[in-house]
């Protein structure tokens, strides 16, 4: 049903965006938390930087990685140097950017749900002999989990759809960072290719709708569970 | 229990200061109107306000001085607090709601010590249940058990009937005097309701815009008529320790016997010897000069004035001796200019029976001194 190409696509969207949203999500959970929670100096500006991605041209975005990540940016050379790690014209770049572009998505979902939780039962929790970490964990965390799954479902779904930062940053290197989309436009530049970019935008199509599917079965599963 | 309390602490708009040491052991009720004080002065105990200036220490450990630069963190000062709200965990079951402050106190696992608790408060049937599904009471069951479940130094219930109905109050009242009664945990209670004070307290210390107006056993204050404007007029009224002398079974009656006299009650069932308290509100009480005949209240006690408090209104505080008993009666003006009264004169207190109702008459008398 697939060619080989396409299936490669499909895997690699599939990792990329597992990488790019788990690593991303204990990050969204804290920003989410000192955003929601706490009172600091620079919050407005954490915030909008936070939110930057979700206006941002995502072309600009893959620009700015490029120069800060490229093997002669600022931390791309000191990576490259100390840690052997590339990010450029490499699958990890790929997630760096979709993490980072899908980052405020999480970012929203896990903060509306904390501003749900009553506050009260983290002070309850305090009496009862928990602290910080230990209500965060057994009080706060579970209570917001639905948010969590939402943005964390949000989050995959929109990364598999990435297209302008990776192709900026990572450029469409097949079997490396050629995704679902960037597979897209390649058909649709090749004469003839007509067919290919149908049947992958088919396959676009049908993953959106699982994602959605799933995101909306959690939330009810979840919801459930907290009765 | 020892309880000793130095608070100062400044909010916008109000100031706290109060200082208090309970002289004995038994259950401590901060009462007075909303905004005075109390789940202020109770918080400072549990550590979730840090007063400007004072000290707090429960059974002679310091918890907070603010000279000594002492502070423990809630989360150390073993307080179980039982919120107006009950605040359980919504995602955990009631099993694990009760265990979630035994498990950080570090205690080791005690089956008989939890079933006793659930025993207590007859969480049995409740446990695999989630708090969405249980009733009010339920709720403020599980929370008090959740709270005890922690070992505390002093149990802290902020006002936890205000948010139930008529029945549910019952319930709960019922199971904090067991409570009372079969654990050796100090408890304050903070209520706004004389009611529940009178039944369940042994000290009261009357919070009134941000300080201590007054201090003393529930047996004093109520027999105080200066603190009637801070108490509460309508409901006002003394509390008093009587025996159970003996029932009329046939008339559904049960007589007690009180230092002063005797006072026929709606059927009580209590032993004969038993400890009871009594309110009997000042507005229940009316006064005769002579000793009335062939009249249908059933308690007609003889007394001395021993101080008379007029109101701004119509009506006049009396406050009676009789034997080593007070009582207190609200009459007219009128009434008073009408047959003369004044301190000193001997007057006859009439109580109708059906004015004592159930919920005025509680099991247990005076606080034990240590």
């Amino acid at each position: 049903m697939l060619t080989p190409a396409e299936v490669e696509a499909l895997l690699l969207s599939l990792r990329i965006s597992v990488v790019a949203v788990g690593c991303a999500l204990p990050l969204a959970v804290l920003a989410a938390y000192g955003l929601a929670r706490l009172d600091f100096p620079g919050k407005t500006l954490l915030d909008g930087i936070v939110h930057l991605p979700l206006v941002l041209p995502p072309v600009v975005m893959g620009y700015l990685l490029l120069v800060t990540f490229g093997t002669r940016g600022p931390v791309g050379s000191w990576l490259l140097d100390t840690l052997g790690i590339r990010f450029v014209f490499s699958w990890t770049g790929a997630a760096l950017a979709a993490g980072i572009i899908t980052f405020p998505f999480q970012v929203r979902a896990i903060r509306l749900a904390l501003g749900a939780i009553d506050a009260k039962l983290e002070v309850a929790a305090e009496t009862l002999g928990a602290g910080w970490f230990d209500r965060f964990w057994t009080i706060t965390l579970p209570l917001a989990l639905p948010g969590v799954i939402a943005g964390a479902i949000t989050a995959f779904a929109a990364s598999l759809g990435e297209f302008g930062a990776i192709i900026t940053f990572v450029s469409n290197i097949p079997g490396e960072t050629r995704t679902i989309p960037l597979a897209i436009y390649t058909a649709i530049q090749t004469p003839g290719g007509e067919a290919d970019a149908a049947r992958l935008a088919a396959l676009a199509i049908a993953l959106a709708l699982a994602g959605l599917v799933l995101s909306e079965l959690a939330a009810r599963r979840v919801a459930r569970l907290h009765g | 229990m020892s309880l000793s309390l130095d608070i100062r602490h400044r909010f916008p708009g109000f100031a706290l200061d109060v200082a208090l040491d309970t002289p004995g052991p038994g259950v401590l009720a901060l009462f007075g109107p909303s905004g005075s004080g109390k789940t202020t002065t109770v918080n400072a105990v549990a550590g979730l306000i840090r007063p400007d200036e004072g000290r707090v220490s429960v059974n002679g450990e310091t918890l907070f001085d603010s000279h000594a630069r002492v502070w423990v963190p809630p989360r150390r000062r073993r307080v179980g607090y039982v919120f107006q709200e009950a605040r359980l965990f919504p995602h955990l079951t009631v099993h694990d709601n009760l265990l979630y402050g035994w498990r950080r106190a570090g205690r080791p696992f005690d089956r008989a010590g939890i079933d006793h608790v659930v025993a207590l408060l007859g969480l049995g049937a409740l446990l695999d249940r989630r708090p969405r599904t249980l009733s009010g009471g339920e709720r403020q069951r599980v929370s008090i058990g959740r709270a005890l479940l922690t070992a505390p130094r002093v149990l802290l219930l902020d006002e936890p009937l205000t948010a139930l109905d008529g029945p549910r109050k019952d319930e709960i009242l019922h199971y904090l005097e067991r409570l009372r009664d079969e654990t050796r945990i100090p408890i304050v209670l903070v209520s706004h309701s004389i009611d529940e004070v009178t039944r369940l307290a042994d000290w009261m210390a009357v919070f009134n815009e941000g300080r201590l107006a007054a201090f003393g056993s529930v047996f004093d204050i109520t027999a105080r008529i200066d603190l009637f404007p801070m108490t509460g007029r309508f409901e006002a009224g003394v509390v008093l320790a009587a025996t159970v002398a003996g029932h009329d079974r046939a008339h559904a009656l049960t007589r007690l016997s009180f230092d002063g006299g005797e006072l026929v009650v709606p059927g009580l069932d209590a032993p004969v010897g038993a400890v009871m308290r009594v309110r009997l509100r000042a507005r229940d009480i009316m006064l005769a000069l002579d000793p009335p005949e062939r009249i249908s209240a059933n308690n007609v006690i003889a007394a001395t004035i021993v101080e008379m408090r007029v109101d701004p209104g119509a009506f006049v505080e009396v406050l009676l001796q009789a034997g080593e008993s007070r009582l207190i009666a609200r009459i007219t003006r009128y009434s008073m200019d009408r047959l003369g009264l004044e301190p000193g004169r001997q007057v006859h207190a009439i109580l109708k029976t059906v004015t004592v109702e159930r919920r005025s008459l509680a099991a247990g008398g005076e606080a034990q001194d240590l």
